[in-house]
């Protein structure tokens, strides 16, 4: 294992089709277009000294060390702002050359400290490097440089010398370092898009400053890590850097937080990890990350993090730690009694999203073949399961149709119910820059997102809809596309049903379909609806990107047909810029789909019922199957409630927490006799758990996850499982202990059974996706590389299906009891429910839930900012702090819920999809009343969560 | 059985019988029916085809046709 070195090219890549030849010291040299001379001799091998390029923005030409000769040009230009031309002769060194670049360097290291030896970037510093290439052996205007080196000189004051800004938990700006080359600024603007660094100053007294010359920490600054890493020397630098070292070997591993899936490199210390530095060729990420998967990786070294097994006979009782063998045998005597006792559907399985394709299939393996029912469910089936069952319906698959770069050539973006800047932050990223470079954007969302309004990024429409009226919304949108003749009928005849788009388009066109008569439903105006639509079915290339605030509702999946609906309407599909794209919410929620997670599928989307799918898995694991469709999350815990359901094992996911309607899921819980859960941390849900199964780090296990983009990717092993074992392992050994037999001794084999019984797996293999990095599903014969874009030629269903969106307004509605409608979302720093991010830093930025209330609806109520707030449903109470504010509409609350003491689902309701029971966290009719603090349920959940987190003591030393 | 399962049954199988009811009329309990077959489990198939035997008190009319149509789980 080698340290991976990513070659800097200097300028970013040329698109262009057309190719220029030059020459570069006499050797011949052919690229695209555009593309820079610096880039073309790095490509040739040739590396031109620099410091202000790096080629993930755009050239700046500033530091003059790039300077190169062409024959027949005056002067010496600057070799990263010079495009290529057909036949220049270019050469790279020359006397001439060779002085400039020595002075440039002498100027630079007469106003910066020498101390490389005790430096964190010392073998790390472009600065050193450069000094080093352009032989740099003498300074003639000294070392002690007039404001960068010294805090006092001669013993005066230095007032120009500014001390190191340690605000940021994760880097550290050491402004002394500074050499002014705008890279961090520049990444700012052009990789995050956030505009949070500026060069404060003119001239000598030009310094980099976060917002108004703030400290990075109080500034707007999202802690992306973009400006650490184009950093070329010790200015801004990775606070475990400093504390370690330079790393010394890294692996290509991806992040374990959302549905973008980006690559890292972990560069490790032996089995320490130093950093996580996004990988350049990442195809999600392209060498961009965020504030979670760049530095909220110390959850894995938390003191709360349980490395050994527990038990208990009862839920009241204090935990015993035991062997891995007594836990196993344990659980496994307990569920086989349950299920001698109860019956052979008394059990289940929920697998885990943020788990790999192979631990997750193996869980889904053990329910099917060992507990001997389908009993199995994910947690998707609370975010997208409407994506899997609307898309599935209108196009023929389960998955969203394009990858991301796709996002590069859409004209027109709508998002509706995501919001890609706090949770998909990567990708949100990307489409800014596309919206920079003049996309037009509409947004659907009840609160003001920040993509309706951000630096250098202005939405064309933002409809704020009431909660819960997507589907009138997007049915109205249709209405508009059908009445004004936008419909790109040559699209439908040739793809789709053609009889089918005829009767949705009658239906669609019922006059109580328009804006005008849905603005007071919608609460919004009928002309921004109508000139949304519009821009959509004619500005080009269209693009739709959703999220939860399209599925969590009582017609998620509706509203996941009603928007593929559109897109077919418009033609919008089947080419790169256009299509249907879900932002999933975990890292793995579309691979768990895929792995057969849910109760009615097996792995591939394939019917349980379907002889033939499963008689090729019965015949390859040996047992016969059950037909029927098992038990979904909900009908567990309704089962469990009557005493039917007693069994359930539990893989990385928190449902306590994560469930709506937590009272009713604790009552469940508690009515069960064995709950396994097999996690990091003692969770909500191990509160009422039997077993405690500790669980693996993503940075301790070999495998793969799926991101939103279909896109397979390897998460590889960097240290020894604190544990003792990969979360797959320990499924196989309780498996085993079923008297299952099985074998895998690498989660590649299990991907090999994957690919062997999975038809759009067939071509994926470790070996495959060592070699290509990544690839994107269906990956079989007819598409051995993957499928970036889906539907190019035809649908996967064949025909594309119009399906009928009436509108049935939610059963949460708004009344004098329950006046305002709570909806509920995520922030940047923390990631669900938080199990990860609040055991790291990334709490300082958001240590609380807070309630958004819209200042009409504050002072109805005598609310201020910061007051304690009581907040009432029909199915319980829960209090948390107000943030008093107008991106809200009035009538609307809104909150996070990533803090368990918030108990944000105590307060949502039993409610649900119509077709996957997906819940609908999104609508709440709720009361707000001001409060003095917490409310007895969170008290004795406190309490509750206190007591049944009890260890006992160290065993006996004679045991 | 608890009356409240039922009953939260008696709502889900009218939010089905609500989409499918859009659709197609020829299509529609069909549609429904085949949606119970594929995604409910026999468990909760078979709560709802007792409470139809009894009179599928609360149920939308396209809810119970399509109920009815559905075989008996064995």
């Amino acid at each position: 294992m080698t340290l991976i070195k990513e070659t800097d090219y200097g300028t970013p890549e040329s698109k262009s089709e057309k190719m220029i030849t030059l020459t570069i010291d006499g050797k011949s040299v052919t690229v695209p277009e555009g593309t820079s001379i610096m880039r073309a001799a790095m490509e040739s091998g040739t590396e031109i000294p620099k410091l202000c390029a790096t080629d993930s923005i755009k050239a700046f030409g500033s530091c003059r060390l790039c300077v190169i000769e062409v024959e027949g040009r005056f002067g010496t230009p600057a070799s990263c702002t010079t495009p290529v031309a057909p036949g220049i002769s270019v050469k790279t060194q020359t006397p001439r050359l060779a002085a400039i670049r020595k002075g440039v360097m002498e100027l630079y290291i007469s106003d910066h400290p020498l101390d490389c030896l005790t430096c964190a970037a010392n073998g790390d510093c472009e600065l050193q490097d450069m000094a080093g290439a352009v032989g740099l052996r003498d300074v003639r205007y000294g070392y002690d440089g007039a404001n960068h080196v010294f805090a006092r000189n001669s013993g005066e004051a230095n007032f120009d010398w500014k001390p190191k800004d340690e605000s940021n938990p994760y880097f550290s700006y050491d402004p002394s370092k500074c050499i002014v080359c705008n890279r961090c600024v520049r990444a700012c603007e052009e990789v995050q898009g956030t505009f949070a660094l500026t060069i404060s100053g003119r001239g000598f007294d030009s310094r980099v400053s976060a917002g108004m010359d703030e400290a990075f920490f109080e500034s707007e600054c999202v802690s992306c890590g973009a400006c650490v890493q184009a950093c070329p020397t010790a200015t801004l630098t990775e606070k475990s850097v400093i504390a370690i070292g330079q790393p010394e070997h890294s692996e290509v591993t991806t992040c374990a937080y959302c549905g973008v899936g980006c690559t890292f490199k972990a560069e490790m210390r032996g089995e320490e990890v130093v950093r996580l530095v996004p990988w350049k060729d990442g195809k999600a990420n392209h060498g961009h990350s965020c504030i979670k998967g760049r530095f909220a990786y110390g959850y894995a070294h938390h003191g709360d993090r349980i490395t050994e097994p527990m038990i208990r006979e009862t839920i009241d009782q204090p935990w015993r730690v035991v062997s891995w063998d007594e836990a196993l045998d344990f659980a496994t005597s307990r569920m086989k009694a349950v299920q001698e006792k109860y019956g052979r559907n008394s059990i289940g399985a929920i697998s885990s999203s943020r788990c790999t394709n192979e631990e997750t299939y193996l869980v889904q393996k053990l329910v099917r073949a060992g507990y001997g029912n389908n009993n199995i469910d994910t947690c998707a089936r609370v975010c997208h399961s409407p994506t899997g069952y609307g898309l599935n319906q209108a196009f023929g698959t389960s998955a969203g149709t394009q990858d991301f770069d796709s996002v590069d050539d859409a004209d027109v973006i709508l998002v509706i119910g995501a919001n890609p800047t706090d949770a998909h932050p990567v990708f949100g990223s990307r489409m800014k820059k596309r919206l920079r470079e003049g996309a037009k954007l509409i947004v659907i969302d009840p609160r003001r997102i920040d993509l309706v309004r951000s630096p250098h990024i202005q939405s064309d429409y933002h409809l704020p809809l009431k909660p819960g009226t997507n589907v009138a919304m997007v049915t109205a949108l249709a209405h508009v596309i059908v009445m004004e003749g936008l419909a790109n009928e040559t699209f439908i005849r040739s793809r789709c049903d053609w009889e089918e788009y005829q009767d949705w388009a009658t239906f669609v066109s019922r006059p109580e379909n328009s804006p005008e008569a849905l603005a007071a439903t919608l609460g919004v105006s009928a002309a921004d609806v109508r000139g949304a639509a519009r821009l959509y079915a004619t500005g080009g290339n269209a693009a739709i990107y959703y999220g939860l605030g399209v599925t969590e509702h009582a017609q998620g999946s509706t509203a996941v047909m009603g928007i593929a609906n559109l897109a077919m309407a418009t033609g919008n599909l089947g080419r790169r810029g256009v299509g249907v794209n879900p932002l999933r919410g975990q890292n793995n929620v579309q691979g768990s789909c895929d792995m057969g997670s849910f109760p009615h599928e097996l792995p591939g989307y394939q019917h349980i019922s379907g002889d033939k799918a499963r008689a090729v898995f019965e015949e390859d694991w040996g047992v016969k199957l059950d037909r029927e469709p098992g038990l979904r999350i909900p009908s567990m815990f309704d089962s469990a409630i009557e005493g039917l359901f007693k069994g359930l094992y539990v893989q990385g996911e928190d449902i306590l927490q994560s469930d709506p309607d937590t009272r009713h899921v604790s009552a469940a819980l508690a009515n069960m006799e064995c709950v396994i859960v097999q996690d990091l941390f003692l969770v909500e849900t191990a509160n009422y758990a039997h077993v405690f199964l500790p669980g693996a780090t993503f940075l301790e296990k070999d495998g793969t996850f799926t991101n939103a983009e279909r896109r397979i990717q390897r998460i590889r092993k960097v240290m020894s499982p604190k544990n003792g074992y990969g979360d797959w392992e320990i499924t196989q050994l309780l498996a085993n202990r079923l008297g299952m037999n099985w074998t895998y001794t690498n989660p590649s084999e299990i991907m090999d059974e994957i690919a062997r019984l999975t038809p759009s797996f067939s071509g994926v293999s470790f070996e495959k996706l060592d070699r290509d990095g990544s690839v994107q599903w269906p990956c079989n014969d007819e598409a051995p590389n993957g499928m970036p874009i889906m539907h190019v030629e035809g649908f996967a269903r064949g025909k594309g299906k119009f399906v009928i969106t009436e509108y049935v307004p939610t059963d949460e509605k708004v009344g004098p009891r329950f006046p305002l409608l709570l909806t509920t979302g995520r922030i940047l720093s923390q990631y669900n429910v938080g199990a990860q991010t609040r055991r790291t830093e990334n709490s300082r930025w958001h240590e609380e839930d807070l309630l958004e209330i819209h200042p009409h609806d504050a002072e109805e109520r005598g609310v201020h900012d910061g007051d304690w707030l009581k907040v009432q449903s029909r199915a319980g109470e829960t209090t948390l702090r107000a943030k008093v504010t107008d991106r809200v509409a009035p009538g609307v609350v809104y909150t996070t819920f990533h803090h368990p003491m918030t108990q944000a689902n105590v307060i949502t309701t039993d409610n649900s999809d119509w077709a996957t029971n997906c819940p609908e966290y999104k609508v709440t009719a709720v009361q707000i009343s001001t409060s003095n603090g917490p409310t007895e349920w969170q008290e004795r959940y406190r309490e509750l969560s206190e007591t049944s987190r009890r260890i006992a003591g160290a065993v006996d030393a004679a045991e | 059985m608890s009356h409240n399962s039922v009953e939260k049954l008696v709502k889900m199988a009218n939010q089905i019988g609500a989409f499918f009811g859009a659709q197609k009329a020829s299509q529609s309990a069909a549609g429904m029916a085949e949606h119970l077959m594929k995604f409910w489990d026999p468990r909760m198939r078979a709560l709802i085809i007792e409470h139809v035997a009894h009179g599928g008190t609360g149920l939308d009319p396209i809810a119970l046709e399509a109920v009815k149509k559905l075989p008996p789980v064995k």
